[in-house]
């Protein structure tokens, strides 16, 4: 069944940037506004899957070929060494650590070792929406 | 982190390694890079030596989690540095020879590294460890690791049902430590060995003490193979030979040893330790060296001979503990079954290994382990069979080996139990000399049928699968190093006892060892009743040994049925059957039955607790006004969720659905929670759209008019059941307010504590970030088993890949 969906498709290219765009921001302002690893993952799959209905799962794999296990893999494992650093500097399991810091353009801004740890929880979401959606997808 | 930390960790750290290195070069053996660590330990824990030997006691701290405390605390005594000796030592030397014994072409070296690593460092941890929650980690790290290596060669049924066995009779025991070790740490407030030691008389009256000493026990022999848990030793020879000198002889199976050695001191003084301890390691002693002479399999009869080994250490472990008792004498004769037990240990190390790295050699150069095809090996490698003779003469006990003064200081202390006038002794203390003697007969003989029969006799070409000739000279070199090292301990036997044994037994007994405490062992100890007992095993063990073929029926005078291994294989299938059959009751395939039992389950249970503690409460006291945009947003909601139940096709039910979902989270705008309102309206987005992509595989909905009334009925009564269920529940837990709520706790911390002004993340990644990290495990796991699931089928139950 051929359709035609070139008014999705025109939007989506532009939103989908947009969203993912929007992901990244909330991803790191997390720590200060709502947002975070977990919703800026979940808002991440969200522009993929609004590509994936758009086009179809080959073109999508073509654009980002990603390995979505993988990327839980090394979500769990950015994450767990977050977890464990505290023990290389003998503090207590999952101490963080922060630092404020001025750049020029970006100004007063913070360093935390939070963001390391949400980046494993985003990579995890990611791969996790994805996996199961493209499996679930795929099994035509 | 200290120096020693990181010792512990480097094998850890280079199991991370050893996949790319596997990967980068391929035409090196990756044995050769792994190698370096195990030597460099070994260097690194002989420095050690000069300072335990003054009794200084090296510790070393990081925090894990202080609040428990838990903490990573390392501690090097004379004890744990034998056993790391033992374990870098060994080790270096079983990975020497793996580079010859596996070929790089053919077999998966990287992962057989990862695990050979993952075990050491593991065991580093056990035996290095003070925290006993740290301990319990890496024991039971040790029985993964060592499931992954007896599988190694997973095509084989065989090596998977013997890493199974494995694997269920390690970690029960290793459960039944996990609960020894809390009702120490309850008993003891802490978990640290030695504040437990320095607390052990008080702990005695404690009404859990016994439970403790028998959880631990159970976890010791479970992993030491003691009676009746030896079942899974055999099977566990299914590992490649390196893995069953290193794992099965030298260090995995006497983690159960070390833990008896080091919980002596806190629970010793109990009689129940005594009998337990030493009665389990005789029956040991005895069944294993009875089990052996039955083998066909080389490698069998020298996992029984681990077994009956790994007895004879453990009985003479519970006989040291009868020296507590006898603090009073001068010359307290009962240290020294404990000063043997570790000078055994150090021996069976050295002529096991030998001797299963013989038994590795023979299979590679002649394809096959099976006695009743060898023969006649000796002319084809001498080398190998001077090796094999060392080695089997010291487990034997024959002069000059090592094993022959081991076995003689054993024979001494088991004479010894005769002049116990504790625990009723009079009566049942002959037991131990005879049945220690017949065990030692049964030893010698299997001895003699790992040298000779392999060695001498006929050489039957037609029955091997290759020409046998002598090893390369590189997988000589491991044996070779353990049989002089048999020869130089048992000539020069105190070249060890002030540097290693003292200490060592210092640390099984430290309120008995004093300053001036010396181990000397003499070669030569004149005419006692051990050596008269020696010549007689010798005696008999080579008559026995001529008329073997005539009084071997014996074996069979116990049917296979009834066997142990029968019982541990009909228990399984046992337990196979009966799981299934309640799945095939509980798992129908509908998921309509799942969500039907699991919301009765649901209505019941906290319906029947709430009116049980009488918990309902309504309280109208502290409710928020209502507004005119909850009016209208809790309106759609109920006409939403109403027009759901009357929706005639699934795409629609799907769209309504996620209406409802963005109604909801338009009330978390109403009430201020971006955070959740955000989660609310993607997770919606993403559902619905999982949804429909499901939604086309799905069988076409069944026309509701062919449905039962009553079937109706009941989905009827349970929706609502659920429905007035969380109603109660939340206005009850509104109504209730037992404690102070959290949240001011954390909208004053976050910013100050954690640096964040969104409470939300703040909580989830740092307060509480733990969960966190256990969410995105859990998260992780299912994504891949949905991806299994979905992939498996596909393909038919194979794996594509």
């Amino acid at each position: 069944m051929k359709q035609n969906d070139l008014i999705l498709q025109t939007v989506t290219k532009v939103a989908a940037f947009v969203i993912l765009l929007f992901a990244v921001a909330i991803f790191l302002g997390g720590h200060y506004s709502p947002g975070g690893g977990f919703v800026g993952g979940l808002m991440t799959s969200a522009a993929i899957v609004l590509l994936l209905l758009a086009f179809d799962i080959k073109t999508v794999t073509g654009i980002l070929p990603i390995d979505y296990k993988l990327m839980i893999g090394s979500g769990l494992f950015i994450s767990s060494l977050t977890v464990a650093g505290g023990l290389v500097f003998g503090v207590p399991l999952m101490t963080h650590v922060y630092q404020y810091i001025d750049l020029p353009l970006l100004g007063h801004i913070s360093l935390h070792t939070a963001v390391l740890f949400d980046l494993g929880v985003y990579l995890v979401v990611v791969g996790v929406t994805m996996t199961i959606i493209q499996t679930i997808g795929e099994s035509e | 982190m200290s120096l020693l930390h990181w010792a512990v960790l480097s094998p850890f750290l280079l199991a991370l390694i050893v996949p790319i290195l596997y990967k980068l070069f391929r035409q090196i053996h990756t044995g050769w890079f792994v190698l370096i660590l195990p030597i460099l330990l070994f260097t690194y824990f002989s420095s050690f030596i000069s300072l335990t030997k003054r009794g200084d006691i090296i510790t070393e701290r990081a925090a894990w989690i202080p609040s428990l405390g838990i903490h990573v605390d390392f501690y090097v005594d004379g004890l744990g540095l034998l056993f790391a000796l033992l374990i870098t030592g060994i080790g270096s030397l079983v990975v020497l020879y793996s580079v010859f014994y596996l070929s790089k072409e053919k077999e998966k070296l990287n992962q057989f590294y990862v695990f050979l690593l993952l075990f050491m460092g593991a065991m580093l941890g056990v035996v290095l460890s003070d925290n006993l929650i740290v301990l319990y980690s890496f024991w039971e790290f040790t029985s993964l690791s060592s499931f992954l290596l007896i599988g190694y060669w997973n095509e084989r049924e065989r090596s998977r049902y013997g890493a199974q066995k494995s694997l269920l009779i390690t970690v029960f025991g290793g459960l039944s430590l996990l609960g020894g070790i809390i009702l120490l740490a309850i008993m003891g407030n802490t978990f640290s060995i030695r504040e437990l030691i320095a607390q052990s008389g008080e702990l005695m009256d404690h009404p859990l003490f016994t439970p403790a000493l028998l959880l631990v026990l159970l976890g010791a022999f479970t992993k030491s193979a003691q009676f009746p848990f030896h079942i899974w030793l055999p099977d566990a020879m299914e590992a490649p030979t390196p893995v069953s000198a290193y794992l099965h002889s030298a260090t995995m199976v006497k983690a159960g040893i070390y833990l008896v050695a080091r919980l002596s001191p806190v629970f010793a003084e109990s009689g129940i330790w005594f009998w337990l301890v030493s009665i389990a390691g005789l029956i040991t002693l005895f069944w294993g060296s009875f089990s052996a002479i039955k083998q066909t399999d080389l490698k069998g009869i020298l996992a029984f001979s681990t077994i009956s080994q790994l007895g004879l250490i453990m009985s003479l472990l519970g006989l040291g503990a009868a020296a507590l008792h006898y603090e009073s004498l001068g010359e307290n004769i009962y240290l020294a079954a404990t000063v043997a037990a570790v000078f055994h240990l150090i021996n069976h190390a050295t002529f096991k290994g030998s001797l299963f790295m013989v038994a590795g050699i023979i299979d590679h150069e002649t394809g096959t382990r099976d006695i009743r095809k060898l023969g006649g090996l000796m002319q084809l490698m001498p080398i190998t069979f001077t090796v094999a003779v060392i080695g089997a003469f010291s487990m034997a006990g024959l002069p000059p080996f090592n094993g022959f003064l081991s076995k003689e200081m054993f024979l001494a202390s088991m004479v010894d139990v005769l002049e116990l006038n504790i625990f009723n002794m009079e009566t049942w203390g002959t037991l131990f000399p005879v049945l220690a003697w017949v065990a030692s007969v049964f030893t010698f003989i299997y001895s003699m049928i790992v040298v000779l029969k392999p060695f001498t006799g006929k050489l039957q070409l037609n029955l091997l699968d290759k020409k046998p000739h002598e090893a390369p000279i590189g997988m000589l070199i491991s044996p070779i190093i353990l049989a002089s090292l048999v020869i130089i301990f048992g000539i020069f036997p105190n070249l060890l006892s002030s540097s290693i044994i003292e200490p060592a037994v210092a640390g099984i007994q430290p309120s008995l060892v004093g300053p001036d405490f010396q181990v000397h062992i003499a070669f030569w100890h004149g005419f006692q009743p051990e050596l008269w007992m020696t010549v007689g095993i010798i005696a008999f063990g080579i008559i026995l040994y001529k008329t073997f073929p005539k009084w071997q029926k014996i074996h069979q005078w116990m049917p296979e049925r009834l066997s142990l291994n029968a019982l541990y294989d009909n228990g399984l299938r046992g337990l196979e059957r009966s799981a299934s059959s309640v799945m095939k009751f509980l798992m129908t395939g509908s998921i309509r039955t799942y969500l039907l039992s699991i919301f009765l389950f649901f209505i019941l249970s906290l319906g029947f607790t709430l009116y049980w503690k009488d918990a309902f409460k309504l309280d109208t006291g502290n409710l928020a006004p209502i507004g005119l945009y909850e009016w209208v947003l809790a309106a759609i909601t109920v006409i939403g969720s109403i027009a759901i139940l009357f929706a005639r096709s699934r795409l629609t039910s799907i769209i309504i659905l996620g209406a409802v979902g963005y109604t909801i989270s338009l009330f978390f705008v109403l009430l201020r929670a971006p955070d959740l309102a955000l989660t609310q309206l993607v997770i919606e987005t993403i559902s619905v759209s999982l949804f429909l992509l499901c939604f086309f595989h799905l069988p076409l909905m069944a026309s509701r008019k062919e449905e039962r009334m009553t079937f109706r009925l009941n989905n009827a009564l349970i929706s609502i059941g659920v429905g007035v269920m969380v109603t109660l529940i939340a206005l009850s837990a509104h109504s209730n307010k037992l404690f102070d709520s959290i949240s001011s706790y954390y909208l004053e911390n976050a910013y100050k504590e954690a640096g964040g002004k969104n409470v939300v993340n703040v909580i989830l990644v740092d307060f509480r970030g733990l969960d966190t990290m256990f969410e995105i495990t859990v998260l992780s796991i299912a994504a891949l088993g949905i991806f299994a699931m979905i992939k498996l089928r596909l393909t038919g139950g194979k794996d594509k890949s």
